[in-house]
């Protein structure tokens, strides 16, 4: 009996909270011209907004996956002071209002900034270009591979690491070939989660692209600019894109979660 | 990349060396990364504060105190419904299952943007099922229950599925009830868990401006949260104002997120020791 | 499993595979930055503008294209929320040319050194076009809304952006207080009018447009906002009704270009064009009132953009100009605003 209350106000709370907003955002799109949210998704600052995010992606994940395993081995297997500290540092960014972010990359790369006044004068734009987009998406999505990684290395162990290393292993291939397969589906499952993240960053980015059409936009700051000029179905379009990306990185997640609890 | 190119050449000659050495190329790596990408935005961002006036200003404090407040209220139902759902996907079983189970991620995987957007057109003025909430507090957070939920959920999951059944059913057999078994087997096992999700869902809560500013009204001293506020601060020209209500909120943040962390440290080497 | 036996292979053929997945991200890095600085070609105006003439701009930069002078240029366009444009400016974004919705935002531009400090001395005092305070009601105007004071009678609801981060809220809150200096009240009675309306203030978006979308959605009775934002949200298929008061405010939107520009020429002929007939004409289609004459007479125009007896300037005594605004109303600390926010939502209805 008390089995079906539980199954009922978990599913129902799910329901709720997740799963009817977003079945009205289809609906609401599909209610619209399809004609006119085609367009909306298909004209050329669209889509070159869309490869802005995927650029941005695509330099923000391979790099945080990489210090997200470094940086989860450092926290799990080091052993120094301030672990406790560092841990609780990588999740900063999450923590982070990303307008602030926005604003603190201003502080240093702004014309009058730390770094931005030697950046002008060698001519290299940092800020309202592809560089700060990059930095924006880099810093919100800092936590995601190593918050994965860190418990499942904990978990693991390090025996296995230590027999390869009594049988001469070298630390490069204890890591390939002991430790990285074992921690390979959270590694997998965390890079998922950075690009759903990078995919979908918005304050961050709004604050230091510019926002210059065609150039600079990025997919979620074309959202906002057709929603604020009242183009509700172009806005709609391409939040219904960005949702079935997100959807597919969804079913990337759950196809990766069975194997993850069976290894 | 030359850093990779370090850490292959740094690495070989150490076939043999063990210990403190092993740990000394990664945090290294990990320290660098971190300054760069996240140390330095954040030190500038502190070296830009000033007007520490601000934060004691009667504005800020109501907009600070409703933020605090109604993280933790979403994070804390969070913990008690996230935990349940945990529960549920790992010892129930029924049609569907897979399928709520591949949902909990949704609000990682959308947009803040979109995210707002579908909250104000589900909880706004032409809400389809009639819940009118949008522009009050209510609203602002029903979309922290929307953006923190996968937090606990996720991370009491996987203790749950490590966990031995047999403990359980030996209490059972030994006339525990069904709440005590609960209560000195699960809980504290699970405990950990939710600690830390209850801590990442509120830091999360605490710095959410994307699904909270549509749906809030921003009215100052009822429904305008932190985030809004540093927003209208850095609009209106007073960046360093604006920057100052950043690092408290940081401060508050990267306290909880240290705190819980030393308390789940002390957790599980209790849980080892016994 | 079929991962681990694929790096293990590398492992196994080429020693150790970290230098590829760094070449892999070098690549990458180098890419994006290439695409980053291979960005200008021919001559590209960078034309930073505040949010709402997104769709009067565009239309007028097609057609100067097709004239002799604009033919060949290319424009990038970057549209945001005035005050954080102007910002972006500051901070090194490229610009040739702003337009912006307050003069005051202008004024920034000028106190860094970016703007010559004779802008307003250009044809039209530097402005492009004109708009008028207006109250968006709901369909039929169901409150009868007709006059400031309708705004504050019981029960009435109403929408505006928030003053500290919304250039268009801050023309609302002068409108607000103008209007009632010139019916007669004294400047205490004329701020109590506007702590009274912000007890109606039902909700303060970020920006005049987010302030629109919350109006469409269904909140409130009326919407303090531009005549050109009513009119475009009815041209975008809105179902929506204005009411011009007759005290009300002219807002004036300055366009400028800014003195480090590259194509100052092609800036600068541009400007003329947007204040010329043809561009004129556009901007009266898409809701602004035209600063050129000879368009403002045409018969269309008149009857679109009615007169009213009291239409004020920023630079009406009662206010004194923008910096004087800004400093009395608009100082995040200790600035009218700030208190009249504190004294209706302050501490006790807390």
């Amino acid at each position: 009996m008390s089995k079906y209350v539980l199954r009922g106000v978990a599913v129902f709370y799910l329901l709720a909270i997740l799963l009817a907003p977003l079945g009205l955002v289809f609906y609401r799109t599909l209610a619209y011209d399809s004609h006119e949210a085609w367009q909306a998704l298909t004209n050329h600052d669209t889509l070159h907004a869309f490869q802005i995010t995927l650029i941005a992606a695509g330099i923000a994940v391979p790099l945080n996956t990489v210090f997200g395993i470094v940086c989860a081995l450092a926290i799990v297997r080091g052993r120094f002071p301030g672990r406790g500290l560092l841990n609780a540092f990588v999740d900063l960014p999450l923590a982070l209002s990303p307008v602030v972010v926005g604003a603190a990359l201003f502080v240093l790369y702004g014309r009058t900034g730390w770094f931005g006044a030697w950046f002008l004068r060698h001519g290299i734009q940092i800020l309202f270009a592809l560089p700060a987009i990059v930095l924006a998406t880099v810093f919100v999505s800092v936590p995601f591979v190593a918050r994965e990684v860190v418990p499942t290395l904990r978990e693991l162990g390090d025996d296995q690491e230590q027999a390869a290393h009594t049988l001469g292993a070298s630390a490069w291939q204890t890591f390939w070939r002991i430790t990285l397969p074992s921690i390979r589906w959270a590694v997998i499952y965390g890079v998922v989660l950075t690009t759903a993240r990078c995919l979908g960053e918005y304050g961050a980015v709004a604050v230091v692209s510019g926002n210059i059409e065609g150039k600079t936009q990025t997919a979620t700051l074309a959202v906002q600019d057709f929603y604020e000029n009242l183009d509700h179905a172009g806005s709609y379009a391409i939040s219904l894109a960005l949702a079935a990306i997100a959807i597919v990185v969804l079913v990337l997640m759950t196809a990766i979660r069975p194997r993850e609890s069976a290894a | 990349m030359s850093e990779g190119r370090r850490l292959a050449s740094v690495a070989a000659p150490r076939l043999v060396s063990r210990g403190s050495a092993k740990s000394a190329l990664p945090l290294g790596l990990t320290a660098t990364f971190l300054s760069v990408v996240v140390g330095l935005p954040l030190a500038a961002l502190i070296a830009s504060a000033g007007h520490w006036n601000v934060v004691t200003s009667p504005e800020c404090v109501a907009a600070l105190k409703l933020t605090l407040a109604v993280a933790a209220l979403a994070a804390l139902a969070n913990a008690v419904l996230g935990t349940l759902t945990a529960w549920v996907l790992v010892r129930d079983d029924f049609r569907g299952k897979s399928a709520l189970n591949a949902v909990i991620d949704l609000p990682f995987a959308l947009p803040t943007v979109v995210a707002g957007l579908l909250l104000l057109s589900f909880y706004g003025p032409q809400s389809p099922v009639g819940i009118h909430v949008a522009y009050t507090r209510t609203a602002i957070w029903f979309a922290l229950l929307f953006v923190t939920l996968p937090f606990v959920v996720r991370t009491v999951q996987p203790v749950l599925i490590e966990l031995d059944v047999e403990m359980e059913d030996a209490a059972r057999s030994l006339g525990a009830s069904r709440f005590t078994v609960f209560r000195r087997i699960v809980l504290p096992n699970i405990l950990p868990g939710i600690f830390s999700g209850f801590t990442l869902a509120f830091a999360r809560a605490v710095g959410e401006i994307g699904a909270i500013v549509l749906i809030s009204g921003n009215l100052p001293y009822r429904t305008e949260v932190a985030s809004v506020f540093i927003f209208n601060h850095l609009q209106s020209g007073d960046p360093s104002g604006a920057a100052a209500v950043a690092v408290c909120l940081l401060a508050i943040s990267f306290t909880v997120l240290l705190v819980v962390g030393g308390v789940r440290r002390r957790a599980t080497r209790h849980e080892r020791d016994v | 499993m079929i991962l681990s036996t694929k790096l293990m292979d590398n492992v196994d053929q080429k020693g150790s595979p970290m230098p590829r997945t760094a070449r892999t991200l070098l690549c990458l890095l180098v890419a994006g930055l290439v695409c980053a600085a291979a960005a200008s070609a021919a001559t590209t105006l960078n034309l930073v503008a505040y949010s709402t003439p997104k769709p009067v701009l565009q239309k007028i930069i097609a057609a100067w294209q097709q004239t002799g002078q604009g033919e060949g240029v290319d424009f990038s366009q970057s549209y945001g929320p005035s005050t954080n444009q102007a910002k972006a400016v500051i901070a090194g974004q490229p610009a040739d040319l702003v337009f912006l919705s307050t003069g005051d935002d202008v004024n920034q531009l000028v106190d860094a050194g970016l703007v010559d400090s004779k802008w307003d001395e250009q044809g039209y005092s530097g402005i492009a076009a004109d708009t008028v305070v207006v109250f968006a009601v709901r369909d039929g105007n169901p409150k009868h809304i007709k006059s400031w004071a309708d705004l504050i009678k019981p029960g009435v609801q109403v929408v505006t952006p928030n003053p500290f981060s919304s250039g268009s809220a801050k023309w609302n809150v002068l409108a607000a207080y103008l209007a009632q200096r010139h019916l007669g009240k004294t400047d205490a009675q004329a701020t109590a009018y506007v702590q009274k309306l912000f007890q109606h203030v039902v909700s303060q978006d970020t920006s005049g447009s987010n302030a629109t979308n919350t109006f469409l959605s269904g909140k409130g009775d009326v919407l303090i906002t531009y005549e050109s934002e009513a009119i475009n949200a009815r041209l975008q298929g809105e179902n929506i009704q204005y009411v011009i008061p007759r005290q009300t405010m002219l807002i004036q939107l300055p366009i400028a270009v800014m003195k480090a520009s590259a194509n100052k020429n092609a800036a600068n002929q541009f400007i003329q064009y947007v204040k010329s007939v043809p561009a004129q004409q556009l901007f009266a289609q898409y809701g602004f009132r035209p600063v050129n004459k000879t368009v403002a007479k045409e018969p269309s125009v008149v009857k679109e953009f009615p007169a009213r007896p009291g239409i004020y300037t920023i630079d009406d005594k009662t206010i004194g100009g923008w910096r004087a605004a800004d400093k009395r109303w608009f100082n995040p600390s200790g600035g009218l605003m700030e208190k009249i926010e504190q004294g209706v939502g302050g501490p006790t209805s807390g």
